[in-house]
């Protein structure tokens, strides 16, 4: 019995897309020149072998007899995702709010949001979190950390 | 004698474990490397006796190496490079709350082997240099394809998955400029990767970011990981003394050896002790899940490779990493000229810096062994503080070393590809491997291929690099005949049958 759309089938070929895309970049360097092998030799070589293990993997898990596979609880990643979206949003902030404030947000987010804590416990861990970096690695070690519009 | 003379002074042991204890902060810190470290330091040293400053500067270097595992094992971030190795047991060790026992074989792991390369240090230095002097292009692609084939042993539930994901960290290794031709590679028009993808970003944001985004699935109202009780769990214990034997051995002798080989790196050193390891264990099924010796083997090769690191470079004066060239600075502005005459025209400087690591180590024992239930007691942190901290912590380790904004970008995109290689069973670990040793892959066989005008046949003819080369070929083989033989009996007993 075959089976599409697993996520071996999927990641399977999402990397087949992968190599054959390096396997089309790599044609357009040189492969092997005057002074021995181009930029494109070890990129050509690596993208084929990722576009046939990758295809293999994809026919197996076609080929797969149904159940085999252990099934991805994609329900719980929902919160794993949310934390993600926060750690980029902190990061795309840190030219406007500096570290300081950029990740005390992102403390605030995750223990308040993420966490479900009272808002008081939220800004003290944030506040707490966000002094403890600047103490050690500001003013003791020295560590120049991203500084926003407000000058910190 | 003449050594211990210089090293026992007082003074010379206080700035011991001045460097010993800045560099096991250094080797805590994420991204805060020992290189950087020692660079800044330099400047203040020239006032200095210069055997108590490089006594200083090379506790530093190899205090670090004792410091990086202690946030592997607890957070699993990396603290330095040659640390990763140490994530995949160390921190499964503390997740079944054993945190304890594995920061305490760390530092007991790291204490034989350091003492062991000292030795060979000391013993062996100058024939070992002379032979280190018959590596070239095609023995260092061997090497690196011997690391490459430890993949297999990495590899978990799925080969392909391993081979695919170290294919997808050569292909990582790839990006930026061409050393040889300045062609650029798969930099999708950002300028900022011309310079590559650095090594830390990958591994802080695969492992560490990754880690917490996985662990967040669950919103936890207890404690992180489970707390070590009784002095019986916060060290080792005899049982697990005697299991990591040969890891301590393994481990010393695996690190001295590529660690007098200039460039290949204590990465390396640790993978290839961990592959061996795993090889030879008769629990090889348990690796990856927090078996003793998974720490015992890579933070041993770790460790000795500080001792063989300084082979080349004070006998023949080759700096083998950005530390040793650093260090090699430091003993030229000084006067000195390391080289076949290092030895034997500054007998005080050199037998005092092999006394004072004999010191330094044994001071980094001393120092780490009590800490550890102090360490451990980081583990008691709530969920709600401890994952915050340790975005904090990747977020700092990776901005400190490149004052990029778009390189904490990346280490937000490699968090979520970590966090999804776990959800898709895909093993991390194969794809740092690729990514490490890449580029120094490339770089030798095209020069291989330079040196033989375009015939692979240097990588056979020379000795070194074939035997090396057939034992990364029968490594890769034998996941296949153990399969074949397996089918093999499979079918013969259902014909029985």
């Amino acid at each position: 019995m075959k089976r599409f759309g697993t996520p071996d089938f999927w990641s399977g070929l999402a990397l087949a897309g992968l190599g054959t895309s390096i396997v089309a970049e790599a044609a357009q360097w040189e492969y092997l020149g005057q002074d021995g092998p181009g930029p494109g030799f070890f990129p050509l070589w690596y993208g084929i072998a990722m576009a046939v293990l990758s295809l293999g993997l994809v026919v197996s898990s076609v080929l797969r007899q149904p159940g085999v596979e252990d099934p991805i609880d994609w329900a719980k990643a929902r919160r794993a995702f949310a934390a993600w979206l926060a750690l980029v949003a902190a990061v795309a902030a840190l030219e406007l709010l500096g570290f300081l404030l950029a990740f005390a947000a992102l403390v605030f987010f995750l223990v308040a949001v993420m966490y479900r804590r009272p808002p008081g416990v939220a800004a003290a861990v944030a506040l707490a979190s966000a002094a403890a970096f600047h103490g050690l690695f500001v003013l003791v070690l020295g560590v120049r950390l991203p500084t926003g519009m407000l000058g910190f | 004698m003449q050594g211990f003379a210089v090293a026992l002074q007082p003074v010379n042991l206080l700035w011991c474990l001045l460097g010993v204890i800045l560099g096991t902060v250094v080797g805590i810190l994420p991204g805060l490397a020992p290189s950087g470290t020692i660079a800044m330091l330099l400047p203040l040293t020239f006032a200095m006796n210069p055997a108590a400053a490089m006594i200083m500067l090379a506790g530093i270097y190899y205090g670090a190496k004792y410091g990086g595992s202690t946030t592997a094992i607890l957070l699993n971030v990396p603290g330095e490079s040659a640390s990763v190795v140490t994530c995949l047991d160390g921190h499964q060790m503390a997740r079944k709350g054993r945190a304890g026992p594995a920061l305490g074989i760390a530092a007991i792991a790291s204490f034989i082997a350091g003492t062991v390369g000292v030795l060979g240090l000391m013993l062996v230095a100058p024939p070992l240099a002379r032979m280190a002097l018959a590596f070239s292009s095609p023995e260092y692609f061997a090497l690196m394809a011997l690391g490459l084939a430890m993949v297999v042993l990495l590899a978990g539930r799925s080969m392909v998955k391993a081979l695919l994901a170290m294919l997808v960290g050569l292909w990582i290794s790839s990006i930026g400029t061409d050393p040889f031709s300045t062609t650029s590679r798969f930099i999708f028009g950002q300028l900022e990767l011309l310079s590559g993808v650095d090594f830390v970003i990958a591994a802080i944001g695969l492992f560490a970011i990754g880690e917490v985004l996985a662990c967040m699935e669950a919103r936890g109202q207890g404690q992180l990981l489970p707390v070590p009780r009784g002095l019986r769990n916060l060290l080792p214990s005899v049982r697990d003394l005697k299991d990591c034997r040969f890891a301590f051995a393994n481990g010393s002798v695996i690190g001295f050896l590529i660690g007098v080989l200039p460039g290949a790196g204590s990465t390396v050193a640790s993978f290839i002790s961990y592959g061996v390891e795993k090889a030879v264990s008769r629990r090889r099924d348990e690796f990856g899940q927090g078996v003793v010796e998974g720490v015992a083997a890579p933070e041993a090769a770790n460790n000795s490779e500080t001792g063989g690191a300084l082979v080349p470079l004070l006998t023949l004066g080759i700096p083998g990493s950005a530390t040793t060239a650093i260090l090699l600075a430091a003993l030229v502005l000084w006067g000195f000229k390391p080289g076949p005459l290092f030895i034997s025209d500054n007998p005080a400087l050199f037998w005092g810096l092999v006394a004072s690591m004999y010191i330094g180590n044994a001071m980094l024992l001393v120092l780490n062994l009590p800490l550890v239930p102090l360490f451990a007691q980081v583990l008691r942190a709530p969920a709600h503080v401890l994952y915050p901290l340790v975005f904090g912590l990747s977020m700092v380790g990776v901005y400190s070393v490149s004052g990029s904004l778009f390189d904490l970008g990346l280490l937000a995109g490699f968090g979520l590809l970590g966090y999804l290689m776990r959800k898709l069973d895909y093993p991390a670990a194969p794809l740092i491997l690729g990514l490490v040793l890449g580029g120094a892959m490339e770089r030798a066989l095209r020069q291989s291929l330079m040196m033989s005008e375009g015939s692979l046949s240097i990588l056979a003819t020379r000795p070194i690099s074939a035997v090396m080369l057939s034992l990364a070929l029968l490594i890769l083989l034998i996941p296949l005949f153990n399969k074949a033989n397996a089918w093999r009996l499979r079918a013969l007993e259902q014909n029985d049958g």
